[in-house]
């Protein structure tokens, strides 16, 4: 019972993030401010990059959008890239990985 | 006196601490993102560092910019020379210190970080050290290097390889005598004795780092203004909520005072006796005061969201505090811990008074 507890917990998860809603427009305000300001303490508050990599559309092109989302999420190992699954959900880091490749106005 | 810098929109005010007021507000000064500053040893020019190259050279008496150059693509810090003569920049992009005469920023000296396995490096930790040194630090080549500027023409630099994996800041002790780099790689801190550079990098602080399991890190922490008091100094861990405690003597941790979050700033009140700290998102609405002697927190204030940066006054009866997403600048009685004054700031960072002009490695 638990194992179906288990499967069934997991369907849901993946359904959620497949369905998973677009942040409000106002949280997206606050996302915004967070990449620019406190990514933006590594990755520069342009996105040109600093102890951390450029993190322009030019630069991302060969990059898709799920791995910036699994980038996000559990960071990168060897690098000071912090996992941020934890601190923001799931929807929240697809949006910013969105932005990153649309480009910040 | 001293200069507030005002990040997102390239701009600084120019203020003084015996009323607390604002002077001069200058514009035009480019990405302030990560900006710091060196002063002039009259203390009337500020020397900004952009994070896009630019170096700024500000007159405070007028409160105008006197000669602004683009350096590098990407830069993070700068010093200025023992004798005032000249300034330095360290650069992300290119990877490498640039160095310039202080009065025209004329170019004297452009020193590639190219390490010795041939990758070019970001460069940290870049301070100023008796005798016509600068002292700095390569993040991908694990190497400290020492340049000598005694004869103009020709820099002698000396290079530490292999001091330890990803150094990503360092400082210099207040007397000029010891280079620290802390590592990001693995755990310690790199030690560097400029009276003695002969005796090579030794490692310090075994127990300093991430730890095992490489705790994540959501901001930098800044190793600069290592706090000071008496035989001890107090660090910024990495990755955990505690600041460490060290024995400046035999170079050993004496204890961890665990905090409110990831420390990032760990600065002495210049009589030694409190120790104020900030933190690193998300919890980078709080400051903490430890009592150097008790090792205890005695006091945790809520200044507002994202405080970035706290500079004391010269004698340290009061402390700025730069609170990012209030727009405020907030000065604190430290006696009491009550709040004095408000000043409205655009985005404010970093908070630097011109009595660092004479401090070495300030």
């Amino acid at each position: 019972m638990n194992r179906n507890l288990l499967l069934l917990g997991l369907c849901l998860s993946t359904v959620h993030g497949v369905l998973a809603a677009e942040p409000s427009v106002a949280r997206q305000a606050e996302l915004k401010h967070l990449l620019l300001h406190d990514c933006g303490s590594c990755h520069g508050m342009t996105l040109n990059g600093g102890l951390g990599p450029a993190l322009t559309p030019d630069v991302l092109e060969n990059k898709p959008a799920e791995y910036l989302f699994q980038v996000i999420s559990n960071g990168l190992p060897n690098t000071p890239m912090p996992p941020w699954e934890g601190i923001l959900d799931e929807a929240e880091m697809r949006w910013i990985a969105g932005e990153l490749k649309d480009g910040l106005d | 006196m001293g200069v507030i810098i005002e990040r997102a929109t390239g701009s600084v005010q120019i203020v003084e601490h015996s009323t607390s007021s604002k002077l001069h507000h200058v514009e035009g000064l480019g990405d302030l993102s990560h900006a710091s500053i060196v002063f002039s040893r009259d203390e009337r020019y500020a020397y900004v560092f952009g994070r896009d190259g630019g170096l700024t050279k500000l007159d405070i008496l007028n409160g105008a910019v006197a000669k602004r150059i683009v350096q590098g693509g990407n830069s993070i810090g700068g010093a200025i020379s023992q004798d005032g003569d000249l300034v330095a920049v360290s650069n992300y992009e290119p990877g490498g210190v640039r160095i310039f005469d202080a009065s025209s920023l004329e170019l004297i000296a452009d020193l590639p970080a190219i390490g010795t396995n041939n990758i070019r490096s970001k460069v940290i930790g870049l301070v100023d050290a008796p005798g016509d040194r600068f002292v700095f630090s390569l993040y991908e080549a694990d190497e400290i290097w020492i340049v000598d500027l005694t004869d103009r023409e020709h820099p002698e630099t000396i290079k530490f390889t292999e001091v330890g994996r990803q150094p990503y800041d360092a400082l210099i002790t207040p007397d000029g005598r010891y280079y620290i780099a802390g590592l990001f790689g693995e755990n310690g801190m790199a030690l560097l004795d400029l009276w003695h550079p002969e005796r090579g990098v030794r490692r310090i602080l075994d127990q300093y780092g991430r730890g095992k399991e490489k705790m994540p890190v959501y901001k930098m922490p800044h190793l600069e203004g290592w706090a000071v008091a008496g035989d001890t100094a107090f660090v910024p861990a990495i990755g955990h909520h505690e600041v460490v405690v060290v024995d400046l003597r035999s170079w050993g941790q004496v204890s961890r005072i665990p905090v409110h979050g990831q420390p990032v700033f760990v600065m002495a009140r210049p009589d030694g006796r409190h120790v104020w700290v900030n933190f690193a998102f998300p919890d980078n609405d709080v400051i903490q005061v430890l009592d150097t002697e008790s090792k205890k927190i005695i006091r945790t204030l809520k200044p507002g969201k994202a405080v970035l940066h706290m500079e004391f006054t010269p004698r340290g009866e009061k402390v700025w505090v730069s609170v990012r997403d209030e727009d405020q600048v907030q000065i604190y009685d430290t006696h009491n811990f009550e709040k004095v004054t408000t000043l409205p700031a655009e985005k404010p960072s970093g908070i630097f008074f011109t009595n660092r002009a004479h401090k070495i490695g300030l």
